[in-house]
């Protein structure tokens, strides 16, 4: 149990990352990562939806009749994201400023309506609550990677600290909204030359056992 | 006058897709070929020009008076969702080649969060009935020349050769990202 907890938490984290290997829930990914503090409070924002939608939905998969799950996940979903609303605007008003428009609109990210049809439709509520805990944190490290980057080339700080000297210029276009599309595609260059690179040594290795054995 | 403004705001300087990050993901996903990314246009205008209406009905007689404002999001999206329904069935009725056309990307709409988007947008804004339509629909519009331009650059990436490492999703991000340069050009119109 333990086991198959861990293993489906890390299929979120790693193997399936929500935004470099399933390529889902672009918007937020792009329009809130233009510094550190705004990428983590939306991964966190929505790795809480995602983990208490996932239990309610897998708890509930039994009784609501697959013609209109649609709307039924929705209302779930919806009703957590609004809760998500009210408590960032209570205590964390700065934050609930700066992501503004993209709390709401967490409803309407793939990922949490992904992997409701995709996981928790299927499965019990404790393997639920790991894969969505696993790709909710898998999201929010993406995330966070992501405006690190463009915090850094952009205004040259992380988190509002100055890292890069108080003359750095900055560059702007990496804050603005070309430098998202950017960051992001250069950043799955680096993860796919990565990634082929240990593929291709994963092959040799294996080629060469081979060879040893013929 | 403000109406004209809002629709060329709409469509050219605060570009939904190009400027603002809503409606991402179709735009990504729909673009590979001009013809069905102009038919994604369509009903994606549609649906927003009509949202903007229901919604502003909805949030005016029905959560002000209540006082229950605070369910904006469920509301909101549960009546998008209700109207996409609506308007699968209806072209399905009228004209099913458009229907067959369309298909796939219908129900795609509900999660478009350009559409959620623009009916919260209105709100915030506070803009008055007809100002709320003319915003969706030039929003819709804006999504729909992004998608359509992008489509035919994509087209081109295609037969193009390419490294490696850059195919796919890079490649198509690089673009996107030089296309949203261009569209900042627009930033000082208005």
């Amino acid at each position: 149990m333990a086991n198959k907890f861990t293993k489906t938490f890390l299929n979120g984290l790693v193997n399936e990352n929500p935004t470099f290997r399933l390529v889902l829930g672009m918007c937020p990914t792009l329009a809130v990562t233009t510094a550190v503090s705004n990428g983590l409070g939306m991964g966190l924002a929505t790795t809480f939806v995602l983990v208490c939608s996932n239990f309610v939905i897998s708890l509930i998969r039994n009784f609501v009749p697959s013609k209109v799950r649609i709307p039924a996940y929705i209302v779930v979903i919806a009703t957590f994201v609004t809760v998500v609303q009210m408590v960032l605007e209570a205590f964390l008003p700065a934050l609930s400023e700066s992501l503004g428009l993209f709390i709401p609109l967490i409803v309407v990210n793939c990922i949490i309506f992904a992997r409701a049809e995709a996981f928790a439709a299927k499965n019990d509520p404790v393997s639920s609550i790991a894969d969505g805990l696993g790709m909710g944190l898998g999201f929010t490290c993406s995330l966070t990677v992501l405006s690190a980057v463009r915090e850094l080339i952009g205004a040259g700080t992380l988190l509002g600290f100055p890292v890069l000297g108080a003359n750095y210029p900055g560059v702007l276009l990496f804050v603005l909204a070309p430098g998202g599309y950017l960051t992001l595609g250069l950043t799955m260059v680096a993860f796919n030359a990565v990634m082929g690179k240990i593929d291709a040594k994963r092959a040799a290795r294996q080629a060469a056992a081979e060879g040893s054995v013929a | 006058m403000k109406i004209l403004l809002i629709l060329l705001s709409g469509i050219l300087v605060n570009n939904f897709v190009m400027s603002k990050f809503y409606g991402t993901c179709p735009f990504l996903g729909v673009s590979k070929k001009v013809s069905t990314a102009a038919g994604m246009g369509i009903a994606v205008t549609f649906v927003m020009g009509v949202a903007s209406l229901v919604t502003y009905l909805v949030q005016k007689y029905i959560l002000e008076p209540l006082n229950i404002t605070y369910l904006q999001t469920i509301a909101f999206i549960l009546v998008i969702a209700v109207l996409v329904q609506l308007v699968e069935m209806v072209i399905n009725k009228v004209s099913p080649s458009l229907y067959k056309a369309l298909g796939v990307y219908l129900p795609l709409i509900t999660t478009n969060c350009a559409v959620l988007g623009v009916t919260i947008l209105n709100m915030t804004e506070g803009y008055n009935l007809i100002e709320s339509v003319v915003n969706g629909v030039g929003s819709a519009l804006g999504f729909m020349l992004a998608i359509v331009l992008f489509a035919g650059v994509r087209e081109r990436l295609e037969s193009s050769k390419i490294p490696k490492c850059f195919q796919g999703f890079p490649s198509t991000l690089i673009a996107a990202g030089l296309m949203a340069i261009a569209f900042l050009g627009f930033q000082g119109l208005i």
